[in-house]
């Protein structure tokens, strides 16, 4: 069938039934998922502070090694409770309070290879890996090549 | 002691929470995707690196400001710089890399391991 065969509905009536979505579409009340992104976000945060208390007691580290060791520590974290379905859970009622830490970003990446591991590893875990982590890292790179640049040529 | 712990982590809510809050704010008015939002989110975190800002925020509120993902940005932009004093040229290619290969690295490899050992969990309800 051709798009041209598709019945061309008047404006106004097209008008009519996007107001009827607008009415009808299930809405998630604001303020109870602000507040939940606010506690959970909150709550993760801590955790990570908990955890470079706890590495800074174990070893000796410089600060630089401390953050990242804090970041992968949360990354392992985040993939671990992805892998085990808890992360998703919680993202059904946190929404960017569980998007915005380094935890989501470790369940992007653990959700999507978990959720295609059936296809097989080379284009089901491999490839299917990056479909959200993918722009991260190429945003990641671009950013930190054009802020290169910019101590290069301006800062000094 | 524990008055001086408790405050901090107090701060440490605050902030990590604050910036959840924002993104929530986003989804809210916009429906905008997760990749969209780590990506967004990102960035500002590399932004304020750039301007030299962000340092201010993480020392107020420790991993408040360096676990959520604009925390990565700043680590991005902070390899990214260190990398060029050393480097120069190179560094610029090199910097961002080094900077947040922790994060890279065990997102990715646990990830695949995890996906070797887990099914999919979410489509059996």
């Amino acid at each position: 069938m051709d798009k041209t065969d598709k019945p061309e509905y008047p404006e106004a009536v097209q008008k009519e039934y996007s107001e009827l979505i607008k009415k009808t579409e299930p809405k998630t009340p604001k303020t109870k998922t602000m507040l939940c992104a606010f506690a959970v976000g909150g709550l993760i945060c801590c955790v990570g502070e908990a955890v470079k208390d706890v590495l800074d007691k174990l070893f000796t580290l410089t600060p630089v090694q401390l953050s990242a060791f804090v970041t992968a520590a949360m990354i392992f974290l985040g993939s671990l409770f992805t892998a085990l379905g808890i992360y998703d859970k919680l993202g059904r009622k946190a929404g960017a309070g569980s998007i915005v830490p380094i935890t989501g970003f470790a369940n992007s990446v653990a959700s999507s290879a978990i959720e295609h591991n059936r296809e097989g590893v080379f284009f089901g875990i491999c490839a299917q890996m990056f479909t959200v982590a993918g722009p991260v890292i190429v945003f990641g790179i671009v950013l930190s090549v054009a802020a290169g640049l910019i101590k290069m040529l301006i800062l000094k | 002691m524990f008055f001086e712990y408790a405050a901090e982590y107090l701060k440490v809510f605050l902030t990590g929470g604050i910036i959840c809050l924002l993104g929530q704010i986003l989804i809210n008015h916009t429906k905008v995707t997760t990749a969209r939002i780590l990506v967004l989110f990102m960035l500002l975190g590399g932004a304020l690196e750039i301007l030299g800002l962000y340092r201010y925020i993480a020392e107020f509120g420790g991993a408040g400001a360096t676990v959520p993902i604009s925390g990565f940005g700043s680590v991005l932009v902070k390899g990214a710089f260190e990398a060029v004093d050393e480097f120069g040229l190179l560094g610029v290619m090199t910097g961002g890399m080094t900077g947040a290969a922790a994060g890279f690295g065990t997102a990715i490899f646990f990830a695949f391991i995890f996906a070797l050992i887990f099914k999919a969990k979410t489509k059996e309800k």
